[in-house]
């Protein structure tokens, strides 16, 4: 059966016959069974909860034959169920005097396993004496398996077992010194190289040695090691004593030993990286990048740089590997420029698979290192050159950034963005990047030869056959851009760009449409048109999301660990924006002051987050980011201002409404970076994405992301079923060591019961935990439930509270009724208290058939052909909650064609608060902008003339995405 | 600790695998379809380790047999090296030259080997004739039990033929 397994056939229908061969008296059956169980299943089989019992009883039984081969299985496969129930017997196995070292080695390694796998269910208090017992043992096959234990133990905890200390240095020593071992545990003439690498790896769990005679000997050890180890013919025994070697290296390095030693290591690796043999080379780049946690052996490393160089050319892509992660960490403000240019010209020649890693890890040396921005410029024009499919949105947005917020350097980024349009193959990445340059700054090329906008736009225009639908829009919005800046206008180049704006206005693709359609009609509007193509705001200071995303792609090793420190040792300081505030006439405080006279009014579904958010700008007073809001909101004032005044006489109140949301927009820029508040001032931790733009998606579906920051996401998934919600929560730890302190609160309003269940203490590292939780609505309410999590990263304390998406809508069922359902019913219904009648203004002009799917997706549906009138909605739903049953709502909306922003709505119920909450639900919907967080350019919500830049307009992506 | 034995003919025939991690049986076969990719197609004087998803896998080639060891990245590569070796010299003290189809046949031999000298991913037995004495040990017992059904059986067969 083993054989066909091996095969690669499926063998499920001989599991059972095998788990029962273990309980079988004899042995050659017993030992297929056992065999076979332990290749097949994996320790989460249901069956072997079945051989549980058999298995103890072997464990426990005289016959050591049976022990051992019980011991084997449990060692491979045990799981949590067999660390419950046998920890205690294997255990005094392992102690007994009386069993045979066969036994012993097996249930030290048995143990072993159901400790690493479950260190709560195996009590080890008071294991340190034994294991100091253990260590004296003689025979060196269960000295060997004891010190794996130990290992383990001592990875766990080595503060319990400074005891085993003093006895590990004496058996190093024993073994260095190759006194008295038994020539069958010799290798090659080493005495066991095994238990000499598991000896000096415990040995690196212990912070420091205090005892100074045994940290001597200790360092005799290995200043014997470092020197002894030849290069011999034999490969075996190469390997052997080099992987001794490596293992004294890294202890070595561990312990912070004296100067003197530490070169003597770099001179060795210096030595082994240069070696014909790959895996030495190989390992001596690997440690080289290990050792550059000790910060002072960078200088004696860049003596080698010439020769890692060369390996970053080695045709192994594992040596390449190694190679690029050691300059990447060897990389500093002196060395970065030769670096970068090896970097850039190894991608020519390098692996495919290599490329991508390769291209960003020199864009983020570039921008760490930079001596001056224009060098980084050319650097990752460079590089989207030479890799440009492999290299991520993420290089050139932030490459834009910086131009954008450096104004020394927009010139002298046209120039060089011309210069590669011009070259005749371009990636279109390239495209894309050169395109937006020019765009927004060709206007300062304007006087130098072959730089006219005519010119320019030619370069740019030529390239639009080859490029994808993505990359269309950016061209349109260069023209735009080109467009406006051309002054005095030139009638030629205007009539071009109009036939491509027209050309494009029928295109399939509705974002190219849209922005043909609003380019050709704004740039007809002359004059007005400054304000709407002005240069883009600048930037916000943002971490670069690349180093984020190497710090991703990297594995959760200890040499990446301390990567990442020196990473955030290092902050990007080489790259200062120059101008990043400029002054403005408004004091901060005043500007929050006339925030929160004139939120109030409409934000109520949003209030809780704002208000905290006040509550930060407000005690921060005049925080960086405050200041940065008038000019990110300026030209959507400067946009606003006048179409507002051209709108209809009536609409001051709309006028007010707009002024609202463009100063609300102020916050919302900041809101992708703001502070989660609770504390403010010591919690740094920034939520990624909006985290009201996530309720609100979540409100419309039932999985998402609820919040995410840089160490945890927060995911949702629901399920409905009338007035009964399953909620699973997912708390995932992206992060390479265990967030602690976790805890849950639900704070739950008065109609919802919700039942979380326990949630753990721990997430471990780059895990994900489920939580689920119940629902159920007790009545129709809008409140919305919070959740209060907090938890422990290093020595921040977060706290989040978060909307819990089990809004009202959640508890509909959509209902289409036909017209003889549905006039009697809402005849029944009259009047209030059960059916409610209101006008509602200020609405967000949408599209009957857009207002239609809005209600569709909030799972009221709509009823067409009721109502005589096309310009009106009838809708109807069912409402679960357990007081309540099942409700039939009625809804029907009259809309206005000549003025979008008003309605009427009428509402019916054959309960009171139903239909008032319900009413209200509706109308929350249709006036607030869930959508308006996601741009610093939001659509205005009632300014009818206002043209509607897209949300995904260039800079907004852009805002959004560095 | 290791994760998991591979054993791949360079034909790509999975030969013998141990997993001492837990991985379902739908990991288990992607894991072998990709290590096998990747291992198979590299060339012959490159370094015997291969970064691979997080992990380490170190691997040696033996005639037509390819022996794989996956690590934690901080895992002593040379000593997992060595380990290979130290199972291939115990195959071959135990089958006297080993070829792969020894091991074809004695599959299950390759297994006890690999128990005795590996256990939850750590090494158990540096000696080699501790090793091949308890394997040993084993098909002596083996042998035992197999003459004591074997003479019932024969005495069957003489009471049928009766």
């Amino acid at each position: 059966m083993l054989y066909i397994y091996m095969l690669g056939y499926d063998v499920d229908f001989g599991h059972m016959e095998a788990v029962s061969l273990i309980s079988a008296p004899k042995y050659p059956e017993k030992q297929v069974g056992y065999i076979v169980t332990s290749c097949l299943l994996n320790e989460n089989h249901d069956f072997l909860r079945l051989a549980i019992n058999t298995v103890r009883n072997d464990i426990i039984g005289r016959n050591e034959t049976f022990q051992c081969l019980a011991l084997t299985l449990v060692g491979n496969i045990g799981g949590r169920e067999f660390a419950e129930s046998l920890a205690p017997d294997v255990q005094k196995l392992l102690l007994s005097s009386s069993c045979r070292p066969l036994v012993r080695k097996k249930s030290a390694l048995c143990l072993l396993r159901l400790f690493r796998k479950n260190p709560d269910v195996v009590n080890v208090d008071g294991w340190a004496d034994r294991m100091t017992q253990l260590l004296d043992e003689r025979d060196l096959g269960v000295l060997t398996s004891s010190m794996s234990l130990l290992v383990a133990l001592v990875s766990n905890n080595h503060e319990a077992y400074w005891t085993c200390l003093p006895k590990c240095v004496k058996i190093l020593e024993r073994l260095a010194r190759s006194q008295d071992v038994p020539q069958e545990y010799t290798y090659y003439g080493i005495p066991s190289p095994w238990l000499q690498v598991k000896t000096m790896r415990a040995l690196q769990y212990f912070p420091t040695i205090e005892d100074p005679n045994t940290r001597r000997t200790l360092f005799e050890v290995l200043q014997r090691i470092l020197m002894g180890t030849d290069v011999v013919k034999n490969v075996n025994k190469n390997n052997a004593s080099h992987a001794v070697l490596f293992e004294a290296l890294a202890l070595v390095m561990h312990l912070d030993a004296e100067k003197e030693m530490m070169s003597q290591c770099v001179a060795l690796l210096g030595k082994f990286i240069a070696v014909r043999e790959p895996n030495i080379r190989y390992l001596g780049l690997e440690n080289m990048t290990r050792m550059l946690i000790v910060a002072d052996v960078q200088e004696s490393l860049k003596r080698h740089q010439a020769q890692i160089i060369t390996s970053l050319k080695d045709p192994d892509i594992s040596i390449c590997r190694r190679a690029l992660d050691l300059l990447y960490g060897m990389c500093d403000i002196t060395n970065a420029k030769d670096i970068v240019e090896e970097l850039l010209q190894y991608l020519n020649s390098a692996d495919f698979t290599m490329r991508e890693e390769l291209s960003l890890k020199a864009a983020i040396l570039a921008e760490k290192f930079a001596p001056d921005l224009s060098w980084y410029v050319d650097v990752i024009l460079q590089l989207i050159e030479k890799a440009g499919d492999f290299i991520s949105d993420d290089i050139w947005f932030r490459v834009v950034q910086f131009v954008t917020n450096n104004d020394d350097l927009q010139p002298y980024a046209a120039a060089k963005a011309k210069e590669y349009l011009d070259k005749p193959a371009v990636d279109e990445k390239m495209v894309k990047v050169c395109a937006y340059i020019l765009g927004e700054y060709s206007h300062l090329l304007a006087r130098r030869p072959g730089c006219s906008p005519k010119e320019i736009f030619c370069v740019i225009h030529e390239k639009l056959p080859s490029v994808s639908t993505t990359t269309i829009p950016l061209l349109l919005s260069a023209y735009a851009k080109i467009l406006m800046h051309t002054q005095p206008p030139d009638q030629v180049l205007q009539n071009q760009i109009w036939a491509i704006f027209t050309k494009y206005e029928s295109c399939i693709d509705a974002e190219i449409q849209q922005r043909a359609v609003e380019y050709f009609a704004l740039s007809r509007k002359g004059a007005a048109l400054m304000d709407i193509f002005a240069e883009m705001p600048k930037f916000p200071e943002r971490q670069s999301s690349l180093i984020k995303k190497a710090e991703d792609a990297e594995g959760d090793t200890a040499e990446q660990s301390a990567l990442k420190l020196r990473a955030q040792q290092q902050p990007s300081n080489a790259l200062v924006v120059t101008d990043q505030r400029p002054s403005n006439g408004e004091p901060p405080p005043v500007f929050v002051g006339q925030l929160s006279v004139v939120k109030a009014p409409n934000m109520n579904n949003t209030e809780d987050h704002y208000s905290t958010e006040l509550v930060l700008s407000q005690e921060n007073g005049n925080l960086s980011q405050v200041d940065q809001q008038p000019p990110s909101a300026d030209p959507l004032s400067d946009l606003l201002g006048p179409l507002a005044i051209e709108g209809p006489p009536g609409a001051t109140v709309q006028y007010e409404n707009s002024t609202v949301s463009g100063l609300e927009s102020g916050p919302d820029v900041v809101d992708g970076s703001a502070i989660v508040p609770v504390e403010v001032g010591t919690n740094t931790i920034q939520p990624i994405g909006n985290i009201a733009v996530r309720f609100h998606a979540l409100c419309l579906k039932d999985s998402g992301v609820l919040y995410e920051d840089p160490y945890i996401q927060i995911g949702i998934k629901a399920e409905w079923r009338a007035h009964q919600g399953r909620l699973v929560l997912f708390l995932g730890n992206k992060n390479t060591s265990p967030l602690v302190s976790v805890q849950t609160l639900i704070l739950p309003p008065a109609h919802l019961k919700m039942e979380l269940s326990l949630v753990p203490d721990t997430i471990p590292p780059r895990a994900q935990v489920q939580c689920p939780l119940e629902v159920v609505n007790l009545r129709p309410s809008r409140d919305v439930a919070v959740l209060d999590f907090s938890y422990k990263f290093g020595t921040h304390m977060v706290n989040i509270k978060l909307r819990l998406p089990a809004v009202l809508n959640k508890f509909l069922q959509p209902l289409p009724v036909s017209a003889e359902e549905f006039f009697p019913q809402w005849r029944s219904l009259s009047g209030p208290p059960l059916k409610l009648q209101e006008v509602v203004r200020g609405v967000r002009p949408m599209a009957l058939p857009e207002m239609s799917n809005l209600l569709h997706s909030y799972r009221i549906a709509i009823s067409p052909g009721l109502d005589p009138n096309p310009n009106n909605l009838v809708a109807s739903t069912t409402f679960y909650s357990e007081n309540t049953r099942a409700i039939v709502c009625l809804v029907r909306i009259e809309t206005d064609p000549a003025d979008r922003t008003q309605l009427r709505m009428t509402l019916a119920s054959g309960d009171p608060t139903l239909t008032f909450e319900l009413k209200e639900f509706i109308k929350e919907q249709l006036v607030s902008i869930p959508t308006v967080a996601q741009a610093p350019t939001p659509a205005p919500p009632a300014a009818p003339l206002t043209p509607q830049i897209p949300p995904n307009d260039p800079a907004a992506l852009l805002a959004d995405l560095l | 600790m290791i994760h998991f034995v591979l054993l791949i003919s360079r034909q790509g025939k999975v030969r013998l695998t141990k997993w001492y991690s837990t991985y379902s049986k739908k990991e288990r076969s992607k894991v072998l379809r990709e290590l096998s990719g990747v291992i198979l197609t590299r060339g012959p004087r490159l370094c015997n380790f291969v970064e691979w998803r997080g992990l380490k896998v170190v691997y040696k080639r033996y005639a037509s047999l390819y022996f794989c060891m996956c690590i934690d990245p901080d895992g002593n590569e040379l000593e997992i090296l060595e380990i290979i070796h130290h199972y291939v010299e115990v195959l071959d003290r135990y089958f006297g030259s080993v070829c792969e189809l020894d091991l074809i046949y004695n599959f299950h031999k390759a297994y006890y080997i690999l128990d005795e000298i590996l256990i939850s991913g750590e090494l158990q037995e540096s000696s080699k004739r501790t090793v091949v004495r308890s394997v040993a040990a084993q098909d002596s017992l083996v042998e035992a039990a197999k003459e004591q059904t074997g003479s019932t059986i024969s005495n069957i067969i003489a009471h049928a033929a009766k």
